[in-house]
């Protein structure tokens, strides 16, 4: 018992003798290929029932070896190279893309300290003081895959595939680290196995909602998953980035992509659903007895599944969104809504850091700062509403003079201060008009 | 202590190959940077060398400084410099003339420059000033990323915060340069839909490439001085009732006609 206590916290990490570092990654690579081939299965099983089909059922049970079959089938095929293609670039993205995609997990928590073999040691690969942020830098490497293989194809569809996604990747990856930020003030760490430590009795999911929700979305635009799977939008790019690619290399970013939806389905699980701890009402049993052992694994296979589920069912259910529309969600609602909620979060810890503890006060101020916030606001558009009455008033008089139509010089060119815009139904129209009616010119010009 | 078990755990012999290995590989990626042809090939050496110093980093504990440096440059900037690589073309940087004249002369002597420069520095840096060592620099604060926090907002936070505002001024300008007015406001999905329902081709539109308005097997399709190709017209059509003629006037392009 006295072994265990001390096994608590980051102690528990880099004492693991060398057999034990080698049954780990093997478990944890086993346990991702066996994922990832569950989920290609349940994906179509479960839209196929979405969309009133049967899905794959004639190999095996339920046609559960399905996608072991796919995979075999896979790495039989002929290997095709472009002619135009970069050799060494086109062999090394799948690579880096299925590299990156196992790299992660080594950080991801599946339960609490265990014996092993006699050997006391935390279910996880290992851990270090900032490792959701070497989940981050992993996830960013990854995406040169995507990059590469669209650029080394040596072919129009996927290369603007590739830009496409590495625009995507990056807008999303921003959105997501400045969801983390808030679970960062409020379990004090970076560490996978301390902010599951720091959930023992509230979940961020109850605490962060607004961060989880921020998350929830930007992990499907990072993953490149339906209803933001826009850099292989099957309509527009053929295949987007992977059109090229074939045999086992093709593989290898199915593969990663599958991984990568599990590595954030259990990055979500870790920071915001208590990783591998039980809820609350289970959790009183036998006084923690659940949140002990081999148990823990159990549950945090239940969330990871789970969201693999929403998943898919987003998949089944929703279109994909237009490519501007889906920049414009990530840059110009996500990333300010999650630093808007951040400065909310931080003021809170600042608050209760500096003055008082109790939420009484708290509650207090902030319904005081909630009154003031308003007063000003209603004032303001008060304000702002009798000036634009005013300027409407003022704008009837001088409608005609100050209209402005754009192609009337020949060229576009831009309003000066106070005037407006007159609208035209059709570019070409204008442009037809105008070249017809200014004849004259024209012939002085030339 | 903690940090990456195999690489911090096995102290002496494991840190120094891990420096053994990093370093030819950091070397080799920045020799390769400088003298490969292709932009794309120099980018993805620098990358290789960025991730090696950070596993450098890493294994001399600093694993925040690691981790920053693949997020920051490997993650973000190496990658928007080949965003911009792809973008410009694949291509367009094989050219060897100069634009400025004397340019390689400069940039000999500037680079001279600066390598003395970094020399002189690391050099009295290194003789002049003892090593606190990781124990003492932590303790400080609490912990490396605590000490870091304290330099960046306290002591550094004016030099922080003028980094900070020159990189915004730089996006703003980019922005302002790249800026453009529309002169009409933009059509709505809506209202393209039904401009095209109202126009005479409600259907789709050619491919990009057929330089036709019509889509249609015996459609003629036009070269690119607007004169329609025979040679489009499949031979079996030709010979029929129901090709379209070639010299149908429906047929020229007329935007591109005109007085000239």
């Amino acid at each position: 018992m006295n072994g265990l206590l001390e096994l608590t916290g980051m102690g528990a990490f880099g004492i693991d003798p060398w057999w034990l570092i080698i049954i780990k990654v093997l478990a944890v690579f086993v346990l991702l290929v066996l994922i990832t081939l569950m989920t290609i299965w349940a994906e179509r099983r479960i839209v196929g029932r979405m969309q009133h089909r049967i899905g794959p059922n004639r190999v095996g049970p339920f046609g559960l070896l399905q996608s072991l079959m796919d995979g075999i089938k896979l790495a039989l095929k002929e290997e095709i190279f472009p002619s135009a293609a970069h050799k060494a670039v086109y062999i090394l993205a799948p690579i880096i893309s299925a590299t990156a995609a196992f790299l992660t997990f080594a950080v991801i928590p599946f339960g609490p300290v265990v014996s092993i073999f006699g050997h006391q040691s935390p279910l996880q690969l290992t851990d270090f003081p900032v490792a959701v942020l070497y989940v981050l830098a992993i996830a960013s490497t990854g995406i040169y895959g995507i990059v590469l293989a669209g650029w080394s194809s040596g072919s129009t569809y996927p290369l603007l595939g590739g830009l496409r996604s590495s625009a995507q990747m990056i807008s999303y990856e921003i959105a997501m680290s400045l969801s983390f930020v808030a679970v960062f003030l409020y379990s004090g760490s970076m560490s996978t196995s301390q902010i599951v430590t720091a959930q023992q009795h509230f979940w961020y999911i109850v605490l962060l909602l607004p961060s989880f929700l921020i998350y929830a979305t930007s992990m499907v635009g990072e993953t490149n998953r339906a209803p933001f799977d826009l850099p292989e939008a099957e309509g527009e790019l053929v295949g987007g980035f992977h059109t090229e690619y074939s045999s086992l290399k093709f593989a290898l970013f199915f593969l990663a992509e599958y991984i990568n939806m599990v590595t954030v389905s259990a990055m979500a699980t870790t920071l915001f659903l208590g990783g591998w701890r039980i809820p609350y009402p289970l959790s009183a049993i036998d006084h923690g007895l659940l949140n002990t052992g081999w148990y823990p694994m159990l549950w945090w296979l239940v969330k990871v599944c789970l969201f693999i589920f929403v998943f898919i069912w987003l998949r089944g259910t929703l279109p994909r969104l237009r490519y501007d529309q889906f920049m414009q969600f990530g840059w110009k609602l996500l990333i300010p809504a999650s630093i808007g909620w951040i400065v909310i979060v931080a003021s809170v810890r600042a608050f209760r850091n500096e003055y008082s503890s109790s939420s009484r006060s708290l509650i207090i101020w902030v319904a005081a700062a909630f009154v003031v916030v308003m007063a000003v606001s209603y004032f303001w558009s008060a304000f702002v509403d009798n000036k634009r009455v005013a300027d409407e008033f003022d704008d009837d008089d001088e409608d005609e003079a100050d209209e402005l139509s754009p192609f009337a010089g020949g060229f576009p060119v831009p309003p000066m201060p106070g005037q407006t815009f007159k609208e035209h139904a059709r570019v070409g129209e204008v442009l037809f008009v105008t070249a017809n009616s200014t004849p004259d010119e024209e012939a002085t010009d030339g | 202590m903690n940090g990456l078990s195999l690489l911090a755990a096995g102290a002496g012999f494991g840190r120094e190959l891990v420096f053994w290995v990093c370093a030819v590989l950091a070397v080799v990626g920045a020799l390769g940077m400088l003298i490969s042809r292709k932009a794309v090939h120099s980018a993805l050496f620098l990358v290789l060398t960025m991730v090696n110093l950070a596993v450098l980093y890493i294994s001399l504990s600093a694993a925040f400084l690691g981790m920053a440096q693949v997020i920051v440059y490997t993650g973000a900037v190496m990658m928007l410099f080949l965003f911009v690589l792809m973008v410009v073309g694949v291509d367009a940087s094989d050219s060897h003339v100069e634009t400025i004249k004397g340019q390689r002369w400069m940039a000999l002597i500037l680079g001279l420059g600066l390598g003395t420069l970094l020399v002189v520095a690391i050099g009295t840096g290194l003789s002049g000033v003892g090593a606190g060592g990781l124990a003492t620099a932590n303790a400080a604060y609490g912990g490396n990323i605590q000490g870091l926090a304290a330099l960046l907002f306290g002591r550094y936070v004016l030099a922080f915060e003028v980094t900070s505002a020159l990189l915004i001024t730089a996006a703003m300008g980019a922005m302002v340069l790249a800026h453009r007015e529309r002169a009409n406001p933009r059509p709505s999905q809506r209202e393209l839909s039904e401009a095209r329902f109202r126009s005479d081709h409600p259907g789709m539109l050619p491919n990009p490439g057929i330089y036709a308005r019509h889509n249609a097997v015996g459609t003629p399709g036009l070269l690119p001085d607007g004169t329609p190709s025979e040679l489009t017209v499949p031979e079996i059509l030709r010979g029929r009732s129901n090709a379209v003629p070639i010299a149908d006037p429906d047929r020229t392009p007329i935007e591109t006609g005109g007085e000239e």
